[in-house]
């Protein structure tokens, strides 16, 4: 009996017995009804009664089990697992024929549990939070407990290599001590968002005023569609793309022009990931501007300022803490983006200002790290998590000050 | 009051330049972006459409004892050796011995040729096929017994590390299984949430940190997911590392706050007149919700999960630190065996520097784009033929 | 007052029609304004006195579907003449809209704004000067001269409103449109900006469209009284309160309809 089985054996007596539950006492309150005795809920609300009955023992029983083996106090078998949630079913169905009665407010309680149940699901997405945050941060302690987190932020030499004969059980004497200095790793996704920003933000920002502002109805139409196909292409074909075709026709151009270029280059990714950032920043743009009031258009307009001036001077203006937060949107995806620079960009860090030169970003050493065959609790792999939490932290502030400054974007028109 | 201001007409005529240039500005951004569209979607066809052709060469099949033994070289005339797929002629003993009443027969067949022929064949640079073979392969060309055909078994076959036998087949099956888990995991989960947060929940602290938390889980980079489900479902939970199960709990986790954004939005376009006069008849939260509101909000409820869904499809990051990615090359057989998805499996041949890889990256990047486009197809279609206005 | 109809008018519109797609909004309107005078157009609504209001100023050239045919003069100059630059004709019309519309700049910019961007003022003492003059004359200089570096919106809507005023006046237009200027604010903040037009009048030629019927009668020395598009009946304002020639302002101003 393998673990695929045990869920099969589980779902396979405990779906016959919810079902038997639910039709016989459904049933049983329908009989009373049609014989003219009192019930005080509709039937349907017992049958979920019994339901509730057989399902929460059950879980409750394969809880413990779980606790007991995540805790390793005692590994249960998988044969007793199986039983003892069948038998602990079996009970709910014998309580549910001798306790479920007809007096009883079937409904409020069944409602009562439907409630806890949704209670329990929006916890998911808390837990999922907490989740990522302690993944990293349990891990990312074991690191520094290694690696001084002063080396880590400032430090300039990234030399895991060692780091990796340790964590193959060979080494120790005579290998040189690794270094975690991840300044050029930072450096490294700074260049890198900066060349998407740096494309994302003027194409994204001016797509977005021809369109509300200049744009016909038809071209609208047909334009913004075509723009939300660019959000829907999976970063790993823009990664294949960057790596297939851009990066050499980069290397070919600094050629031309009489320059080197890595095939690697930092240019190649920033370039691609600014064009999936456009329309991000394109969409949410269009927003503001079109959230700025159109009498605001026409105080300046009546004045016989121009389109293009009011839009410089007025439209613009008051959009613009819409547009820095969508930029800082933007720019938390083009620091969290992994395909496009785990399949364009470099794998060694490298400390340098000449975006032709190959470089490396946070999420390529997350990757690295984690798909070798390496020990979980090598330091090669802890870097990783150490690497996840900067990711997490800037990423997470990014996303609060844009909240805040949309917020207050709205207040400002009143849309909130 | 003075005189009326006189307008510097010098002054006037810059402005209206300006005007001028920044419409342009406009029509250059958005061309910028189309232009970029087109020149990538040409550029991924032009790739990707010779991977779905295959060169196969006509081949007298022997299949003699020496060959069912292991000499699998033998099956073929020792010229065609080099010509015809190694990777083919290693499956012939395993077919003898499944099927022994083929021993001793012979069959004339199109089997699919070496990957450099195929390559020097469709006249690739690049290809590395020796001298002395080119000549052979030419000759056979013109005589017929090499030709193109469209190569249907790449939606059947799995990853091999040949790549005139490697397919999308293996990997198709897998994103399908992923899918599937992350399917039942998130759309009801994410239902459910999204319905107590918009019907249900009390306006306090806790709920809107609930809010604010799945607007900033919307927006974590997904990789931090994979580490999620590295430290959290495969050490900790011990769910096998590789597996359809750790892969699909992962993307689920991932689609959640998607799933719950868009769900809340049809519930609030659903009016609160039907809210009102269902509860005016005395139906309890619960029979509102469920009779009324969640029917009505049905389609945008479908048009999020399906978008939700597409994007989990297209995913690579998370899967790659839960392991998908190794080189597996069957279709899994049950949630817990080690399986790859169809990004997965782009980004490992894109790794590869085998010339004929290239192709077959490209043409899975075809598959995956034209997935993607039928799925957020079927989402426009859902939202343009349900939408109904209030 | 006296309507006296002798010398030119500021602005006169001769037989216009106005469509929006297939829904005509003008039907025929000749009407002639007076210079230094405020005009007030009544009328219920929908009945074509804002969109003959817009039309002094071509603002009705950003509706796509809008079509125009008649005459508009100022100072005796066609307004719709192609060869006319819309940015000369509406730096030389103000205009004032229904809600305050500041822009999200500050109260000293608000007024510089129109004036910068045309670059009629060369330095900045001429631009403190005419933001100065400008928001003496609209009355609002008492209430905001320590605070010119705060933002315009954060002015009640009254003064907002004259901010607005101000910030019209400061190109020194010829004539200033007001549409409904006062309907989003209080009984004391429309006493204020209806004093400023009396004032405002010995400089300027003011059209203001209003639907409230008192406030026509307190501020205005000629009424024009419009109904489904049409032109009913133009007069002194006093004419028109007390002896109107059309039965159908008769009703209006009683209050029968509208």
């Amino acid at each position: 009996m393998n673990s695929g089985n045990v869920i099969l054996w589980i779902l396979g007596g405990l779906l016959p017995l919810c079902a038997i539950a639910f039709f016989l006492t459904r049933n049983r309150m329908t009989h009373r009804e049609v014989a003219g005795l009192e019930v005080f809920s509709r039937p349907g609300y017992y049958g979920w009664l019994s339901v509730i009955y057989i399902a929460a023992p059950a879980i409750f029983v394969a809880l413990c089990f779980s606790a007991l083996g995540l805790l390793h106090l005692y590994q249960t078998p998988l044969p007793m697992f199986t039983v003892g949630i069948l038998t602990a079913a079996a009970l709910g169905l014998a309580a549910s024929v001798r306790l479920i009665n007809p007096e009883k407010n079937a409904r409020l309680l069944v409602e009562k549990w439907a409630r806890g149940l949704m209670i329990f699901a929006a916890g998911i997405s808390i837990m999922t939070t907490i989740g990522i945050l302690l993944s990293v941060l349990f891990e990312s302690i074991r690191f520094f407990q290694s690696v001084p987190l002063w080396e880590f932020i400032t430090g300039t030499r990234w030399e895991a290599d060692t780091a990796f004969l340790a964590g193959a059980g060979r080494g120790e004497e005579g290998a040189a001590k690794p270094h975690f200095g991840a300044v050029p790793i930072f450096a490294g996704t700074f260049m890198i968002t900066a060349i998407a920003m740096l494309v994302a933000i003027p194409i994204g920002l001016f797509s977005a005023i021809y369109l509300s502002e200049y744009a016909p109805k038809k071209v609208r139409a047909t334009v913004k569609p075509m723009l939300e196909v660019l959000a829907g292409i999976p970063t790993v074909v823009y990664g294949f793309f960057a790596a297939i075709t851009i990066s050499p026709l980069v290397v070919q151009a600094a050629h031309a022009v009489g320059l080197e270029a890595d095939y690697t280059n930092a240019l190649a990714p920033g370039l691609v990931m600014g064009v999936m950032i456009i329309p991000f920043i394109s969409s949410l743009s269009e927003d503001v501007i079109h959230a700025v009031p159109q009498a605001m258009r026409d105080g300046s307009l009546a004045m016989g300022i121009g389109k293009a001036e009011t839009i410089r001077h007025v439209v613009l203006p008051a959009a613009m803490p819409g547009i820095i937060a969508a930029s800082l949107l933007g720019m938390s995806r083009a620091i969290g983006e992994t395909m496009i620079v785990v399949m364009a960009a470099g794998l060694r860090p490298n400390l340098t200002a000449n975006p032709l030169e190959g470089m490396t970003t946070v999420t390529v050493k997350i990757v690295e790290s984690l798909t070798g065959d390496q020990q979980f609790d090598s330091l090669l792999t802890l870097s990783a998590f150490a690497l996840g939490l900067v990711l997490l932290f800037i990423t997470l502030a990014l996303n609060v000050i844009s909240t805040l400054v949309i917020y207050r974007f709205k207040k400002q028109f009143a849309l909130v | 009051m003075n005189e009326t201001f006189k307008l510097d007409e010098n002054l006037l005529r810059k402005r209206y330049r300006a005007e001028k240039r920044f419409h342009a500005y406009g029509i250059i951004a958005i061309g910028l972006a189309l232009a970029f569209i087109l020149f990538f979607f040409i550029d991924v066809l032009s790739k990707g459409i010779p991977g779905f052709q295959t060169v196969q060469v006509q081949v007298e099949v022997d299949y003699s004892q020496v060959v069912a033994d292991g000499n699998y070289r033998r099956v073929v005339q020792k010229d065609l050796v080099h010509i015809a797929s190694r990777g083919w002629m290693r499956t012939v003993p395993m077919q003898l011995r499944n099927h022994p009443e083929m021993i001793g027969t012979k069959e004339t067949i199109w089997v699919p040729a070496a990957f450099r022929v195929n390559q020097y064949i469709k006249g690739n640079e690049g290809h590395g096929l020796e001298q002395k073979y080119q000549a052979l392969a030419d000759e056979l060309y013109k005589q017929g017994t090499i030709r193109k055909a469209i190569d249907w078994h790449f939606f059947t076959r799995g990853d091999s590390k040949l790549p005139e036998i490697a397919g999308v087949g293996a990997s198709l099956v897998g994103s399908l299984v992923v899918m599937f888990i992350t399917m039942i995991l998130a759309v009801p989960i994410g239902v459910v949430t999204a319905v107590y947060l918009e019907e249900f929940s009390p306006d306090n602290m806790l709920t809107r940190t609930v809010e604010v938390n799945i607007n900033n889980l919307a927006a974590i980079p997904s990789i931090l997911f994979g580490l999620l489900g590295l430290a959290i479902f495969i050490n900790f939970f011990g769910v096998p590392r590789s597996s359809a199960l750790a892969g699909g709990m992962t993307l689920a986790l991932m689609t959640l706050p998607i799933i719950i954004i868009s769900t809340r939005a049809a519930l609030r376009s659903v009016p609160n007149s039907i809210r009102e006069g269902a509860f005016g008849v005395g139906a309890s939260g619960l029979q509102v919700v469920w009779h009324h509101v969640l029917p009505l909000a049905l389609p945008g409820i479908l048009t999020g999960s399906i978008i939700g869904l597409a994007q989990a499809l297209g995913e690579t990051a998370p899967l790659l630190i839960v392991g998908m990615m190794a080189f597996i090359p069957e279709a899994p057989l049950s949630i817990y065996q080690a399986s790859t998805v169809l990004p997965a499996q782009i980004y490992t041949w894109s790794s590869d520097s085998i010339r004929a890889f290239g192709e077959l990256t490209a043409a899975g990047v075809i598959v995956l784009l034209t997935i993607m486009l039928m799925l957020n197809g079927l989402a426009i279609w859902l939202r343009q033929h349900t939408s109904r206005t209030w | 007052m006296a309507n006296k109809q002798t010398g030119n008018f500021k602005l006169e519109t001769r037989n216009v029609e106005l469509w929006y797609n297939k829904f005509q909004a003008l039907k025929g309107i000749s009407l002639g304004i007076r210079e230094h005078h405020v005009t007030a157009f009544i009328g219920p609504s929908g009945c074509g006195k804002s969109t003959l209001l817009r039309c002094f100023n071509r603002m009705n050239d950003r509706v796509d579907d809008c079509r125009i045919t008649g005459e508009f003069l100022i100072d005796g100059k066609d307004i719709y003449d192609p060869k006319v630059d819309v940015v000369h004709l509406r730096s030389n019309i103000g205009m004032v809209f229904q809600k305050p519309n500041p822009f999200p700049k500050s109260i000293f910019e608000n007024v510089a704004y129109a004036p910068r961007i045309h670059g009629v003022v060369k330095n900045i003492a001429d631009m403190n000067n005419l933001v100065e003059e400008s928001l003496i004359k609209a009355g609002l200089w008492e209430e905001v001269k320590d605070k010119l570096q705060q933002p315009g919106t954060a002015l009640s809507g009254g003064q907002q409103q004259r901010l607005c005023i101000a910030r019209a006046i400061a190109m020194r237009p010829g004539v200033i449109l007001m549409d409904e200027p006062c309907s989003a604010l209080d009984p004391l903040a429309t006493a204020k900006i209806e004093e400023l037009i009396d004032e405002l009048k010995g400089t300027f030629t003011i059209v203001i469209v209003t639907h409230n019927m008192q406030q026509a009668a307190r501020v205005s020395d000629h009424t024009a009284f419009f109904y489904l598009g049409n032109l009913i009946e133009m007069n002194d304002t006093h004419t028109i309160f007390t002896a109107p020639g059309k039965q159908q302002t008769e009703d209006y101003i009683t209050g029968r309809f509208g």
